[in-house]
């Protein structure tokens, strides 16, 4: 094993890290942090790919670099939106939770799986 | 086991650990703090896949800029009602864990089972690269081959401050986001916020002049410039401003649609959209770079800020 596919094993930790806050987590601002744990795995294996990509003259493949950096200012943006939305919630709801779902009415069989 | 290697795994277990606590911490602000570590961890390991520009703007966005915008956010929401909402049960959680070792487990094959000759386009792009003046092939890359990519990027950036803005209330409509600080006027806060901006305007505009030849460029140097903003705006020295005010909005627009108009001219001077005429590629490219430098800026301060909360006329 090398350091180049030590970054992408670590890539794929990442993602699955960022993966399991993102589903378990009540709290709005949780999940959005584990959702940029995630984007971090993802970026990162990117970074190996473009590593494996070097050629003489170069430390790595140019061309992945400028999509995660593109990635990157993106991914801030939608934190920015979500954060925004989640703001919103918290001053409609007065709670960083989603809203809990309504008692199901036990004769309604419309939604029941 | 060399040394380079052993470097390179603790800091890959570093910050996978801290990764970890920002995702597992039970508090909201903790997990902030975690988060913007994590960040800047993952910039080292950036630089240790030789790509600084990447570790650049992972540090100064994906950390910094980010970090800022968390820890407004963690500072209004606090944690809630933990008891009221405890998530998952064991089971669930279980199950969930299982599910995305398994995710884990399918990207970590795919990364070990990599054919032996990685495709590349690095050669391609140093070939070309003369042929721009430019002499950093990421810059090369973000703003001559792949263009499209960094204009819609740029586009992205405004659509995503139209959306923010359109959560405020009527009433505050084209008024002034909330204050991000209101010091104590002894404090060093507001000594940093007198002293760094000139520091930080020297910083970001040469990272932006290097970005052509060097690891730099528009978004780098950019969010150093909106950073030295929040700063000044942290420590009460100036207020954020009004949303309505003309010269803000010309100013945000102005780097996209220069990038827009240029690339359309494109059609004329050089036969496609986005190309530059013979010769002329270096400096058009370094006058877009200026106007999305501000553009730019702007917009990051202005996401990190929020949504306006005040009225227009207060």
């Amino acid at each position: 094993m090398n350091a180049i596919t030590l970054a992408g094993l670590g890539g794929a930790a990442l993602v699955g890290l960022g993966l399991y806050g993102l589903v378990t987590h009540p709290h709005l601002l949780r999940k959005i942090i584990a959702f940029n744990v995630m984007g971090g795995g993802v970026f990162l294996l990117f970074g190996a790919i473009a590593r494996r990509g070097a050629v003489a003259g170069t430390g790595a493949d140019p061309v992945p670099h400028a999509l995660v950096i593109t990635g990157i200012v993106v991914a801030f943006s939608a934190t920015a939106l979500a954060v925004a939305l989640l703001l919103r919630v918290f001053r409609d709801t007065q709670s960083p939770f989603f809203p809990a779902d309504p008692p199901r009415d036990p004769s309604d069989r419309s939604g029941a799986i | 086991m060399s040394a380079p290697f052993l470097l390179d795994a603790c800091l890959a277990a570093l910050t996978l650990a801290v990764a970890a606590y920002a995702v597992f911490a039970r508090e909201a602000f903790t997990a902030v703090v975690a988060f913007i570590s994590y960040g800047l961890l993952l910039a080292l390991v950036w630089v240790r896949l030789s790509a600084v520009d990447v570790a650049l703007t992972e540090a100064a966005i994906g950390s910094g800029v980010t970090g800022a915008l968390l820890i407004g956010a963690a500072a209004r929401l606090g944690d809630g009602d933990a008891a009221a909402r405890s998530g998952p049960g064991i089971l669930s959680k279980t199950l969930y864990a299982l599910l995305c070792m398994l995710a884990t487990g399918g990207i970590a094959a795919a990364v070990l089972s990599l054919p032996p000759v990685a495709p590349t386009l690095a050669p391609l792009a140093l070939q070309e690269l003369r042929a721009t003046g430019l002499g950093n092939p990421v810059t090369g890359v973000l703003l001559a081959y792949r263009a499209i990519d960094t204009l819609l990027e740029a586009v992205v950036l405004v659509l995503a401050l139209i959306g923010v803005w359109s959560f405020a209330r009527d009433a505050a409509w084209g008024g002034k986001p909330e204050s991000p600080g209101a010091p104590d006027p002894d404090a060093a806060l507001v000594f940093l916020g007198r002293l760094l901006p000139p520091l930080g305007i020297i910083i970001g505009v040469h990272l932006v002049w290097a970005g052509a030849t060097q690891p730099g460029g528009a978004f780098q140097g950019g969010t150093i410039l909106a950073a030295i903003w929040i700063l000044v705006m942290v420590a009460g020295l100036v207020d954020a401003p009004p949303i309505n005010r003309p010269w803000l909005r010309v100013a945000l627009v102005g780097g996209p649609a220069l990038f827009l108009a240029i690339g359309i001219a494109g059609f004329a001077l050089a036969g496609a959209f986005l190309a530059y005429p013979e010769g002329y590629a270096k400096p058009l490219i370094i006058i877009i770079e200026a106007a999305l430098t501000l553009s730019i800026a702007l917009a990051l301060g202005l996401l990190a800020l929020g949504a306006p909360t005040r009225n227009p006329q207060q």
